[in-house]
């Protein structure tokens, strides 16, 4: 909508489809086929209950806490390679800390644990914003230091949680798996307020161009300490959904989803350089891993073969992506 | 201190402010001044300093000595974000827009008020929809909205680096109007650029700077282009003007592209031919031939097509349609190394588009002899080491940074992109605006070179943002306007106001070729 | 992989902070200007160290155990080098080890040669695919990469219900490699090692290829732009890097004698570790092969005094969380010095 008497002012619209819709096509996309996956299966198998739905937004909660918590990163421009280790040591320390702890005790430890993982997620980002260090190899750093504390405070599985505090993460509330509600309470009450503050600006303005941002008046390095801490806040939920739903404590309980959560993340929409995607997609995408899991499990495929599953599916679409890229560049 | 020439209160006053980098000292002291209602403009050749004393006037780096005082009273800016607390707002010379947010967003960051950017806007007849998102903006609207967002700010100083570098001429008469209206409100700008001419028409005042320091301010009515020039050159380059001048702006022009130089050319082999060379929305049918020897030039408003043109031509993009031809043979580039080694070579208008910043000088120069994985053997090192050293010393590059090609300074740096090409070897280089943002002395060691290459019998296509130049460097002139060729005439037949009117597309004549 | 933003970031945060002291800039500089001579400086400190706290640690036969542990790590780490210069991360190195150690182990029945083909064939087909992915599809590495080690890690998995069927043996020949020794201390996987180290010595500082590599990893659009097919050079380094992580699985499972599935995964952060160690730049275009190697090697000399001082699996792993991130920090304060 320029002046059309200028040369050369001529907007560039990729698409004429809406707006909106071009922006979120990708987790439109994502999120389509996860309802898609849900009523094929449920056609299929019409055996499919709600018990089956609740053991799938079980399984899938600490690795959704974990897109969230490498999204929130992701988009400020970094990386975190101690996701996986922080949900670890979350673990076995709730554990520790529950083991004869009532219900109530126990949501005050949580809040405990959430707090000092959020101060250490921004001192991790503190680290990087004052080092100048690259985000992978801090955080990389900081994940073995996780990961070392971890079987340190644990050297064998043990600890565990009260009921109550389990059911309150993996339980149901009505007839809604409480999980969903755990996601949606995290979406709704740690990012949207957020997302639409001006720190959440300030969050995918550095990622999307630090230099602008820092020339815009951003305080760039306060904004990338804060998607650290962020990270931090979702890294902690992960590992309390892991105590709860393993009810006891183990430090290798969250190895994997330092690389899950990358995967979930770019299936997500999210721009691994930053700054461009939301947290819905990456959530949708969390869900989707584990449904295809659960589905091959449920045709009797075996369940490691899941894994390759996952793998491929992630190579697959990021080559996707990258050769409309390509094409794009070419034309 | 400098103040007989300013009224009694300044609005700025810089005194004595020094700035080193380790070793490297960017500014020495340099003191500057700039009176209420005053459009001030900062002059200096690359290096003087201009840079580094723009960044600490807007808090992007810290002096390590010196006061900024703002109406009297001693500022001190941390961060950009401190900038408009002490009545400073910038135009930096990079876009400060975000690409991924909205526009509306990026106004939103910087608390700008949104209706007085519309205001601003209309004010420069521009109409922005706030839901488009940065990244998909023209460059030049950017420069605009930057501008707007700026002035919404109602910063007692403006300070605009370079911005019309990359502005067409239609859009900075609006960033002038805008300009002279802040004047007569009664607010000042800094106004930073390489342009003299600009800086003779807008400007009241200017200060030059000369090696981290200032050794002048002077008032623009009252001076010569000439004066102007010899100050920001100091006292060492007056003494070798005299093969290849420069621009309207070193004094009398000079009889650039001779006549018999043309007529020789005519003769000489096709190196390169254009046939209808279409790519959507960008060039519609271009067409032209440049012979061995010959310096063409392209003369264009920014966003005419060039990018495209020369993206095509050195395989960097494909065309939809037409043909190229080195040397009578079809060209159809997939990648820049086809057109390569079919001899056609290019020189960016980024030099970061060019370099390995963390390499030595002659690995930048060796790059394109391993390109291939026929070559990536055992590196014959003495053979190489003849070769960039010849490219080195035909180039006059100084080399105290070769270690690091990031610590060369940016006229030695675009000397390395064109040795490269040198030693490599080549039929056709394609020089994209390779003047831009370069003093005057290296501009001047550049065009010599061009057209030593063009007498060593290479063709060279030229395009270059500053129209005084194609006189001065080429044989003939292409006006490019809205992807198509409007006209062509011989340099000589190429004055400045002859060229302006072109290149707006104001003569509408048969298309060439 | 833009260097401007972290420019501008940086007024604020290095530059104008009180310079060091004297004494700890100079150990900077050293590190800089000479990073090899001061990580082998480091490497001979750590063997006095140990040599200190367990006399008799510096004898022939502990420094063949050693290199004997170093070598497989020095192999995974050379292809982690290769990805980092051209400005990538290869996170399947440790996956592809595992792959190859299995495949000796399952095919070792049928013959050492064949076994030995099959698993560098293995190394080779990943390497091909990350490079493809990465060089012609223009996908991230680190995505790539990650992939391709959750496919291999799932279809090992598969593969290991198989393989139960059949007794996995690892061939003797195999087994002498990874663990034998001549000359009395000469590990025989140390043969192996020693030319593959000066074939990449050589061939990262005096061949078209290593110039290539560098040149990608510090600008890849100045590359193309120079006619450098920057896919053909992003495509041969994780073959070789898929390559040599094959070699080094061959020869861990030499050594262990036995394979697992988690045989190789420890070595995953290790591979990088010892690349930051030895001063490789993690956005390309700067460090070499030497750094690595001495990073491998404090590593593992590290690695022995630590059991010695009977510091935890946890208390180690902490530490080289510390170690890697404080000479990240003194490479980049160093870089930003410059």
């Amino acid at each position: 909508m320029t002046d059309p008497s200028a040369p050369g002012l001529e907007v560039r619209r990729p698409m004429a489809a809406g707006r909106a819709i071009r922006r979120s096509a990708w987790t439109v996309t994502i999120v389509g086929l996860l309802g898609a996956l849900l009523v094929v299966e449920k056609l299929v198998h019409p055996a499919l209950n709600v018990f089956d739905m609740q053991s799938l937004v079980d399984g899938a909660l600490p690795l959704c806490l974990a897109a969230m918590a490498q999204t929130a990163v992701v988009l400020s421009g970094g990386i975190d390679l101690s996701v996986g280790p922080m949900m670890s040591l979350v673990n076995v320390v709730s554990a520790l800390l529950m083991t004869h702890a009532t219900s109530g005790q126990a949501v005050l430890i949580a809040l405990g644990v959430v707090a000092a993982v959020v101060a250490a997620g921004a001192l991790t980002g503190a680290v990087i914003v004052a080092t100048g260090v690259p985000d992978i190899i801090v955080t990389l750093a900081t994940g073995f230091v996780w990961g070392g504390l971890a079987l340190h405070v644990m050297p064998i599985p043990g600890g565990a949680a009260p009921a109550g505090f389990a059911a309150l993460m993996t339980g149901q509330l009505g007839s809604v798996p409480s999980g969903l509600v755990v996601i949606v309470a995290a979406l709704a009450f740690l990012w949207e307020p957020v997302h639409r503050s001006p720190a959440g600006l300030a969050l995918y303005a550095v990622g999307s161009n630090r230099a602008a941002a820092y020339l815009s008046g951003v305080a760039v390095g306060r904004a990338r300490v804060a998607a650290y801490a962020l990270g931090g806040a979702f890294a902690a939920l992960g590992g309390l959904a892991l105590t709860a739903s393993t009810t006891n404590g183990n430090a290798a309980s969250g190895t994997s989803y330092t690389l899950t959560s990358v995967a979930a993340t770019v299936l997500g929409g999210v721009s691994l350089v930053g700054g461009r995607g939301g947290m819905i997609g990456p959530v949708a995408a969390a869900l989707l891993l584990t449904l295809i899991n659960t589905l091959l499990t449920f045709e009797g495929v075996d369940p490691n073969f899941s894994l390759v599953v996952q793998g491929a599916i992630v190579v697959l679409v990021v080559m996707v992506a990258g050769l409309v890229l390509v094409r794009r560049r070419g034309a | 201190m400098r103040r007989h020439l300013t009224p009694a209160m300044n609005l700025l006053e810089v005194r004595g402010v020094s700035k080193r980098y380790g070793a490297v000292v960017a500014l020495r002291s340099a003191s500057l001044t700039v009176a209420p209602a005053e459009v001030h403009a900062l002059l200096g050749a690359n290096g003087a300093g201009k840079s580094t004393l723009v960044k600490i006037l807007t808090g992007v780096i810290r002096p390590d000595a010196g006061t900024i005082e703002m109406g009297g009273r001693p500022v001190h800016l941390t961060s950009p974000a401190s900038a408009p607390g002490a009545g400073l707002a910038a135009v930096f010379q990079d876009p400060s827009l975000v690409p991924d947010l909205t526009v509306r967003q990026n106004l939103r960051l910087t608390g700008a008020d949104s209706a007085a950017v519309r205001r601003w806007l209309a004010a420069m007849d521009l109409r922005v929809d706030e839901d488009d998102l940065v990244g998909d903006l023209p460059l030049p609207l950017l420069r605009m909205l930057d501008l707007a967002r700026a002035l919404a700010r109602e910063p007692r100083l403006l300070i605009l680096d370079e911005i019309t570098a990359a502005l067409p001429a239609d859009l900075v008469e609006r960033v002038f109007l805008v300009i002279r209206q802040w004047r007569e409100h009664g607010r000042s700008v800094l106004f930073i650029s390489h342009r003299l001419v600009e800086v003779r028409t807008i400007c009241d005042r200017a200060t030059v700077l000369r090696d981290g320091a200032d050794v002048g301010t002077l008032t623009l009515a009252e001076r010569t282009e000439q004066h102007i020039v010899a100050l920001m050159l100091g006292p060492m380059a007056t003494s070798d003007d005299a093969p290849c001048p420069v621009g309207p702006d070193t004094g009398p022009q000079p009889e650039a592209a001779a006549p018999d130089r043309a007529s020789a050319a005519s003769e000489a082999r096709l190196l390169l031919e254009a046939r209808g060379l279409a790519m959507s929305g960008a060039l519609r049918g271009v067409s032209f031939s440049l012979r061995a020897g010959e310096i063409l030039g392209i003369a264009a408003l920014e966003g005419q097509g060039q990018d495209a043109l020369f993206d095509c031509l050195a395989g960097n993009r494909r065309a939809d349609a037409g043909e190229i031809r080195v040397a009578g043979r079809v060209l159809a580039p997939r990648s820049p190394y086809d057109a390569i080694r079919a001899g056609v070579v290019l020189v960016p208008a980024d030099r970061a588009h060019a370099l390995l910043p963390q390499r030595s000088a002659r690995e930048n120069i060796a790059l394109p002899l391993y390109n291939r994985a026929t070559r990536w053997g055992l590196i014959d090192l003495r053979g190489e080491g003849t070769r960039a050293g010849a490219a080195i010393a035909r180039l006059a590059i100084d080399t105290r940074a070769q270690r690091q090609v990031r610590r060369m300074s940016g006229g030695n740096q675009q000397k390395v992109v064109v040795a490269r090409w040198v030693a490599a070897g080549f039929r056709v280089v394609l020089c994209f605006d390779p003047t831009r943002g370069i003093d005057v002395g290296t501009k001047r060691q550049i065009h010599r070179l061009l057209r030593d290459l063009a007498g060593a019998g290479a063709a060279v296509l030229l395009f270059t943002s500053e129209l005084p130049e194609i006189a001065l460097v080429c044989d003939r002139v292409l006006a490019l306007y809205e992807g198509r060729i409007v006209h062509e005439l011989p340099a000589q037949a190429a004055d400045e106001a002859t060229l302006l009117r072109l290149v707006h597309g104001l003569v509408r004549e048969e298309p060439v070729g | 992989m833009t260097p401007s933003p972290a420019a501008t970031d940086r007024p604020d945060t290095g530059a104008l902070r009180p310079r060091p002291a004297v004494r700890w800039s100079a150990a900077r500089r050293s590190l800089a200007d000479r990073p090899a001579l001061t990580l082998a400086g480091i490497l001979v400190l750590l063997l006095a160290a140990t040599d200190a706290v367990s006399p008799g640690f510096v004898t022939p036969h502990q420094l063949s155990t050693t290199l004997l542990y170093a070598a497989p790590l020095g192999a995974l780490a050379a292809g982690q080098t290769l990805a980092m210069l051209t400005g990538g991360i290869d996170l399947s190195v440790s996956a592809t080890a595992t792959a190859a150690a299995y495949l000796i182990a399952g095919l070792g029945a049928q013959g050492t040669p064949r076994a030995l083909a099959v698993a560098l064939a293995l190394g080779l087909v990943v390497g091909m695919t990350n490079g493809i992915g990465i060089g012609i599809f223009r996908v991230q590495p680190l995505i790539m990469t990650l992939g391709m080690a959750g496919v291999l890690g799932g279809a090992l998995t598969l593969a290991s219900l198989t393989f139960t069927n059949g007794v996995p043996v690892v061939p003797d020949a195999v087994h002498e490699l990874g663990s034998g020794t001549v000359l009395g201390y000469l590990p025989l996987n140390t043969l192996v090692w020693a030319p593959l180290a000066v074939v990449l010595l050589v061939g990262l500082a005096r061949s078209g290829l290593g110039r290539a590599i560098y040149a990608v990893g510090d600008n890849p659009l100045a590359c193309r732009l120079a006619g450098v097919r920057v896919w053909q050079v992003l495509l041969v380094t994780y073959v070789l890097g898929g390559v040599l992580s094959a070699i080094a699985g061959i020869l861990l499972v030499g050594y262990t004698n036995a394979a697992d599935l988690n045989l190789a995964t420890p070595y995953l952060l290790q591979s990088v570790a010892a690349v930051v160690i030895g001063g490789t730049s993690i956005l390309g275009g700067s460090g070499g092969y030497a750094g690595t190697i001495l990073g491998a090697l404090i590593l593992t000399v590290l690695d022995s005094l630590l059991t010695i001082l009977n510091v935890s699996q946890a208390g180690k792993q902490m530490l080289y969380g510390a170690i890697v991130l404080g000479l990240a920090w003194i490479y980049a304060r160093t870089a930003l010095v410059e």
